[in-house]
């Protein structure tokens, strides 16, 4: 559990023996509105990006969900592994210095 | 993922801890053999429900009485394919690609839902299986929402959300029926005579029986009985039923005041397994459609990937 494992890619984990036919995964992100970011949506399969497109199109915004669509290749993700996750994250627990409740302000200061 | 021994064993600990801490398992966390296993199963089987759902109602899509009404029928089995869409990206998660589950759909080897091999023999009932059949996926499917892997919970989430637009659009339909003409309201009473048995086996068989259950119980994917939920549902439709002016086909339902719940006469177990085992009225014509459209699509597919790899847009 300690020793790092190489990050894998997405795809290694969720395609199996590809046929010729197989066609692609793809990841799907979704603004629902401006001033949002993208969000995960899901993923699809399709030949190539506009069908992608088209497909996410019709699948995740058929309720007025979305204002902007990304579809990314899922082979193209690499994922950080959860193996890895305590030596991964683990600088973040020893800097509390990167938070502003770290810091001693004196009684009667204010809007700081 | 190969692990060795006692390795093995401080991963079914995170596993275990995780489970019990109410948290989600990811697709990228170690889950025994089993677990994996029995959710390809489960969601996989639940995808093809979806896919196979559209044909008995997609079956009544050019006799819609309306144009209402026929908008509204297309928007539903749209939703359905959606529905199997969201359902094999989760399965994949897992490990298995939607192709090999097509494939054991179509070969047999995964079963869909028992209910969809029952006929549509009348415009209304499409409204029954908005009613009924949907209304017994969502008791089913609400508490999925929290099962302990993460990507069906949140494909359940979504399915939710849009199977309640379904389950009242076909009470709204089975209403106005039920309050037309002589014949209309017959019509309705008929479609629910036939559907309301055939959606109370939708919850699978009793708990004494079910082989899964205790094992999906304890991981946290099932939250429920089989008979707990059947239990609800029925609770659920008597007074939606006696709100329709339509009855239910069952001489034995009566109000059970110790239990607070309502009592309810015995199911068919064995029409139940002759259906599951292939020998339902459309058992034959549902899978074999799927197979047709499958194979003479293949073309449709390979002109595609062609396409794809002469442009240069699939992925590298």
């Amino acid at each position: 559990m300690t020793t790092p494992r190489p990050a894998e890619t997405l795809a290694s984990a969720t395609e199996a023996t590809p046929q010729p036919t197989d066609w692609p995964l793809w990841e799907v992100f979704v603004r629902s509105r401006r001033g949002l970011s993208h969000t995960h949506a899901g993923s699809l399969h399709a030949p190539d990006a506009e069908m992608a497109l088209r497909n996410a199109r019709d699948l995740y915004t058929r309720r007025s969900e979305g204002v902007s669509i990304w579809v990314v290749p899922s082979a193209q993700v690499t994922a950080s592994s959860p193996d890895e996750k305590d030596a991964f994250f683990e600088p973040a627990g020893d800097k509390p210095y990167r938070h502003p409740t770290f810091y001693e302000i004196p009684d009667g200061v204010h809007h700081l | 993922m190969t692990t060795i021994a006692p390795e093995e064993t401080a991963y079914e600990a995170v596993f275990d801890a995780t489970v019990a801490a109410d948290e989600r398992i990811e697709p990228r966390d170690w889950m025994p053999d089993a677990y994996r296993s029995t959710l390809v199963r489960q969601i996989a089987q639940h995808a093809h429900s979806e896919i196979i759902g559209m044909q008995p109602e997609a079956n009544w899509i050019t006799r819609a009485p309306s144009l209402r009404r026929k908008a509204i029928l297309m928007a539903k089995v749209q939703d359905e394919a959606g529905h199997g869409l969201y359902l094999y990206s989760a399965a994949e998660t897992l490990g298995t690609g939607r192709d090999e589950l097509l494939d054991r759909l179509h070969s047999g080897r995964q079963k869909y839902s028992s209910i969809f091999n029952y006929p549509t023999l009348t415009w209304a009932d499409v409204g029954a299986i908005g009613w009924l059949v949907d209304g017994a996926a969502i008791t089913n499917q609400v508490p999925l929402c929290r099962c302990s892997y993460g990507p069906y919970a949140r494909a359940m989430v979504r399915i939710c959300k849009e199977e309640s637009f379904h389950q009242r659009q076909g009470y709204e339909l089975l209403l106005t029926l039920s309050r037309g003409t002589e014949a209309q309201h017959a019509m309705a009473q008929d479609a629910v005579n036939r559907w309301w048995w055939p959606s109370l086996m939708m919850f699978g068989p009793p708990d004494d029986e079910s082989a899964h259950s205790a094992q999906s119980m304890a991981w946290k994917i099932k939250r429920h009985s089989n008979d707990d939920l059947r239990q609800r549902f029925v609770d659920i439709c008597v007074p939606q039923a006696e709100a329709l002016g339509l009855t239910l086909p069952d001489p034995d339902l009566t109000w059970n005041d110790e239990r607070g719940h309502w009592d309810f006469g015995p199911i068919d177990w064995t029409e139940f397994r002759e259906v599951l085992k292939g020998n339902g009225p459309c058992n034959e014509e549902r899978i074999g459609r799927r197979r047709q459209a499958h194979e003479e699509g293949a073309w449709v597919r390979e002109a595609a990937a062609a396409h794809a790899a002469k442009h240069g847009k699939a992925t590298r």
